[in-house]
Formats: C-alpha cells, sequence, structure tokens
C-alpha cells in the first residue's frame, strides 16, 4: 500500500497528466487522421470513388505496388544478411558496418533523389552512356525503384540487428554441432526465432516504400499516368486544387498506415515484444 | 581470434552486406560529395553566403530545433502516461504513437493544410485571433513537430519501462515530494534518452520534405526550407548548386548525430 503511494502521484495530478496527454494525442495525431478521410467524404461517395477509378489513379497505385515490390524484398534480403554477419560474427569494422547501416536515417529524402540524378541523369556521370543505348533510369520505373530502396534500406536489419543480437547464437552452434549445414540452419532454427521481428521489419519497410514522397518525386518527373506513385498523384491532385479527389487516393495510404499500426500492436500483443520504432 | 567460427555464412552474409551498401548508399553519396567538390571553393562560398540559402538554412535548422523541442516536451509526457499510469484506451493510444512513421509524409502534409489553413477546421479560429498558421513559418514547425513525435516517446518509453522505482522510494524516505523527486532523481536518469529523442527528432525534422511543402507556402527568402530549395535547383538545372546545398545539409547532419554519439558515450560514463 505505501510501496505504491509514495511512488505515484495524487489523483488529481494523474488526471490532470492523462487527459493533457490524451489532449496531446488528439490534437497532434487522431485529428488528422481522421482529417483525411472527413476531406475525402466532403463531397459525398460518388466523388469519392470516381476519383479512385480514374484511370491516372489506377496506374499510380499499379506503379506504387510495383516499385515496393521490387524494393521491399532487396531491403529484406540485405537486412537479413546484415543482421546475420553483424550478431553471428565479430569482425574488424564491425561498429562502423552498424552506424553505416543507419546512415540513410540521417539524409534527406530529397537528397536520396538526388543522388541519382546525378549518378544517370541526362548531366550525370552515366548520363551519355545510357543515352547511346536508350535505355532510362531517371524519369522511368527503375529510378523510383533505386530511390525507394535508398530510402528504406536500413529498416529490416535496424528491426533484426537488436533482436538477433539479444537471442545470440547458441542454438545455431548446438545445430552446427549436430552436422546441419548453413542453409539448414538459417531456415529451420534462426527464421523461426525471428519471424515476428522480421515480419515488422518488412511491414514498416512496406509502409515507407509505397508512401515514399521526396526522394520519388525528384526522380519521377511526374509524368501522369507513366511516372506518378499514388503519393505523387495524390500530390498532382491537390496541386489542381482537386481537393476531395486528393483525399480520396490518400485515404488508401492513410489505410495502409492503419493496417501496418493494426498489425503492429497486434504482434507485441502475442509476443510481448516491444518493437523498436522508426 | 581465440575462438573458431563455428557458424557457417560469414563471408557470403558480410560480402553481400557490404557489395549492396556499397553500390545503393556509399557509392551514390562519394557522387553527390565528388560533384560538389567540383564546384570548388569559391562556389561554395558563393553558393553558402547566397541570401536566399541562408534564410533557408535558418528556417530549416531554426523551425526543426524549436519543434524536436516541442516533440521532446509533449513526448516526455505522453511517455510517462503510457508507461506509468492504467487508464482506458492506453493501448490505443499506444498504438497511435507511431501513425507519424506510418502515414506517409504527403498524406500528412495535405491533411495537417486542411487543418490549419485560414478557413480549415483549427486554422479558421486561428485565423479570426490574428495567427497564421499554414503558409508560415509556424506551419512549418507544426508539421515537423508532428513527424518528430513519435522518436521521442519510442527512444524514452524502453528506458522509462526499466526505470526501477527504489531510487523514487529513496527519495521519498528521504522527505522529499514527488516533484522534486521526478526533477532531480527521474529527469536526469531520463536525460540521455531525452538527448537522443531530441536528436532522432531533429535530425529528421531537418530532411523532411512531404510534409512541409503543403503547409509552408513556399516562399523564397521567407517559408522556403533546404529541401525545397535543392528541388528548385534541380528543376533550373543547376545540378551543381544543388549538390553544394545538398552536400552542405549532409555534412552538418552527420556532425550533429556525431556529436550527440560523444555526448552520450560521455553522459553514460558518468558515474551516477
Amino acid at each position: 500500500m505505501s510501496h505504491s503511494e509514495v511512488t505515484t502521484e495524487s489523483r488529481a495530478v494523474r488526471v490532470l497528466l492523462i487527459t493533457a496527454a490524451g489532449g496531446v494525442v488528439t490534437l497532434f495525431l487522431l485529428l488528422p487522421l481522421m482529417a483525411v478521410f472527413i476531406e475525402a467524404l466532403r463531397k459525398g461517395w460518388e466523388v469519392f470513388f470516381e476519383a479512385l477509378r480514374d484511370e491516372a489513379a489506377l496506374s499510380a497505385v499499379k506503379l506504387t505496388l510495383t516499385a515496393a515490390a521490387i524494393s521491399v524484398p532487396m531491403n529484406t534480403l540485405f537486412g537479413v544478411a546484415a543482421a546475420w554477419a553483424v550478431t553471428k560474427f565479430r569482425f574488424k569494422g564491425r561498429a562502423l558496418l552498424i552506424s553505416l547501416i543507419d546512415l540513410p536515417f540521417a539524409v534527406s529524402p530529397v537528397i536520396a533523389g538526388l543522388v541519382w540524378v546525378l549518378l544517370f541523369g541526362s548531366q550525370g556521370w552515366f548520363g551519355e552512356w545510357l543515352e547511346k543505348y536508350d535505355l532510362k533510369i531517371i524519369f522511368a520505373l527503375p529510378g523510383i525503384v533505386i530511390a525507394t530502396a535508398f530510402v528504406t534500406f536500413p529498416f529490416v536489419a535496424r528491426e533484426l540487428i537488436p533482436l538477433m543480437e539479444s537471442q545470440g547464437s547458441d542454438q545455431e552452434e548446438a545445430a552446427v554441432t549436430l552436422g546441419a549445414g548453413g542453409w539448414k540452419i538459417f531456415w529451420r532454427v534462426t527464421v523461426p526465432n525471428i519471424k515476428w521481428g522480421l515480419l515488422y521489419g518488412i511491414l514498416l519497410c512496406n509502409a515507407r516504400a509505397m508512401g515514399e514522397f521526396g526522394a520519388v518525386s525528384v526522380v519521377s518527373g511526374h509524368i501522369r499516368g507513366e511516372t506518378n506513385t499514388l503519393p505523387l498523384h495524390v500530390e498532382v491532385l491537390y496541386n489542381e486544387y482537386q481537393f476531395s479527389a486528393a483525399f480520396a487516393c490518400a485515404t488508401l495510404l492513410a489505410l495502409l498506415a492503419l493496417v501496418t499500426l493494426g498489425i503492429k500492436s497486434a504482434i507485441e500483443h502475442f509476443t510481448g515484444h516491444v518493437a523498436n520504432g522508426h | 581470434m581465440s575462438k573458431r567460427r563455428v557458424i557457417p555464412g560469414f563471408g557470403l552474409s558480410l560480402g553481400f552486406t557490404v557489395i549492396y551498401l556499397s553500390l545503393l548508399i556509399l557509392i551514390p553519396l562519394a557522387a553527390l560529395f565528388l560533384k560538389a567538390a567540383g564546384v570548388g571553393w569559391r562556389g561554395w562560398l558563393e553558393l553558402l553566403t547566397n541570401e536566399r540559402v541562408l534564410a533557408a538554412a535558418k528556417l530549416t535548422f531554426g523551425a526543426s530545433a524549436c519543434a524536436a523541442a516541442l516533440s521532446t516536451v509533449t513526448g516526455l509526457l505522453v511517455t510517462w502516461v503510457l508507461v506509468r499510469y492504467r487508464f482506458p484506451g492506453r493501448r490505443l493510444m499506444d498504438a497511435m504513437i507511431d501513425l507519424p512513421f506510418a502515414l506517409p509524409t504527403a498524406v500528412a502534409g495535405i491533411t495537417l493544410t486542411a487543418i490549419y489553413a485560414p478557413n480549415g477546421w483549427i486554422g479558421a479560429y486561428l485565423d479570426r485571433i490574428g495567427i497564421k498558421a499554414a503558409y508560415s513559418p509556424l506551419g512549418i514547425f507544426l508539421a515537423l513537430t508532428f513527424i518528430g513525435f513519435p522518436f521521442v516517446v519510442r527512444t524514452m518509453q524502453p528506458v522509462l519501462e526499466d526505470f526501477t522505482r527504489d531510487t523514487e522510494e529513496a527519495a521519498a524516505t528521504l522527505g522529499a515530494g514527488r516533484w522534486t523527486t521526478f526533477r532531480r532523481v527521474v529527469l536526469p536518469a531520463l536525460m540521455p534518452a531525452l538527448i537522443t529523442g531530441f536528436t532522432l527528432a531533429f535530425a529528421r525534422a531537418i530532411g523532411e520534405y512531404g510534409s512541409v511543402i503543403f503547409i509552408s507556402g513556399n516562399l523564397p527568402y521567407k517559408t522556403e526550407i533546404l529541401p525545397l530549395l535543392i528541388v528548385s535547383k534541380l528543376e533550373e538545372f543547376n545540378v551543381p548548386a544543388a549538390a553544394v546545398i545538398a552536400s552542405g545539409m549532409l555534412i552538418i547532419s552527420f556532425a550533429l548525430l556525431f556529436c550527440i554519439n560523444l555526448l552520450q558515450r560521455w553522459l553514460n560514463w558518468q558515474p551516477r
């Protein structure tokens, strides 16, 4: 009784703090989320569905899905390899490698797009060469994929490294002594242990990949029906003052965010593990 | 090398990691710095003392620092409530914290504009008392606060959860009130996490683009942020200028994170 009394606040203070925190979350987070849906339906369901059935919107959805379908598996493969290398082995330069993996977090999305323009744009290092062979990277799908991959680079690795570090390598070492090969150990021992963290990492990577705006906007060229991803399509509609249509397309992205958060909560609930954010 | 490597796959996993990291991140960034270096000393000096660039830099770093500060204060409040109290809706509040991570920045941008524009949900009331929220530095500040908020909460949460109440009990037996205990005992222990959270929010805010450009109005010298200036230079086909501004931003961001790393180490070394 006295134990809890001295280390907690009076009821009045508690209620006050909870109310204040609730106010912050409502004003800063809940209100914007509600606003997306209310603004989208401001002119009724018909306008809403019209905007989603539009051909440019459909091609934007398709491009967004395609870009994510390529860049997310690439970064997942990297994340697993990187986590395996830095958690199962100790080597020179390991600490440096771990900090380098985080590097893209400190790079502005705009710069993540700019670097590719410098390499593959018409004035870029490989610009002339690409033109000679009629290859297009900037203002085309490959540019969108690599810009997305740059921005979402650390997500899977970031989830897996602390998880695999805390689990240690005892089980894998035991499997080795029992004569199991590398791939067998990976699929039978490691993957079952890391599956939730891996799933969460892929989920975050995917949410960011589908929602990426700055990097993609630099390399895409905004060609309607061709190189506009869904976030870019939202921007185009918004700048054309088609607010309801812009918000209608934005609801798809907001739903993606809600599903991501929902699955994350579910994973935490089932595993009791607190996933570590960004 | 006391222990032989028993687990297989060292060469394969490290090789793939290093090659992928180099191709996707390191070589492109090196190309950026090379391009910027090609401009030469005088070009750098001229660009970085350009009034429009300076105005954008001041706005970007100023608004980011203020936003990270507000995120830190509100983040501390929300983290405290989430970790220490049990109340209905707590799980929902906890899940909502990550919304800015998951919501695409362009969506955040147009939504915040709809809320804070002069005819918007909150903007209309602010407009009546003479405060212009959207299309002003205040709007940029609000967008960056939204973006930075979860970094602070998610950095502090595990630290506060691990913080045992023994020290707080000891403080209470010595006659300290709750406020004194919080200020003198809890807050110093949370300091490293607070600083990390602040820095992560600050670093993210400096580079933020999508959520800002809709609400800022994008007026040169007034509401133009550095990432937008890079995009404008690119649209004018002035690639070298874009590369110089980008390199300058990156150098400052990397230096900032490096300093915070040192500060962290120093704080952790302090005998408790």
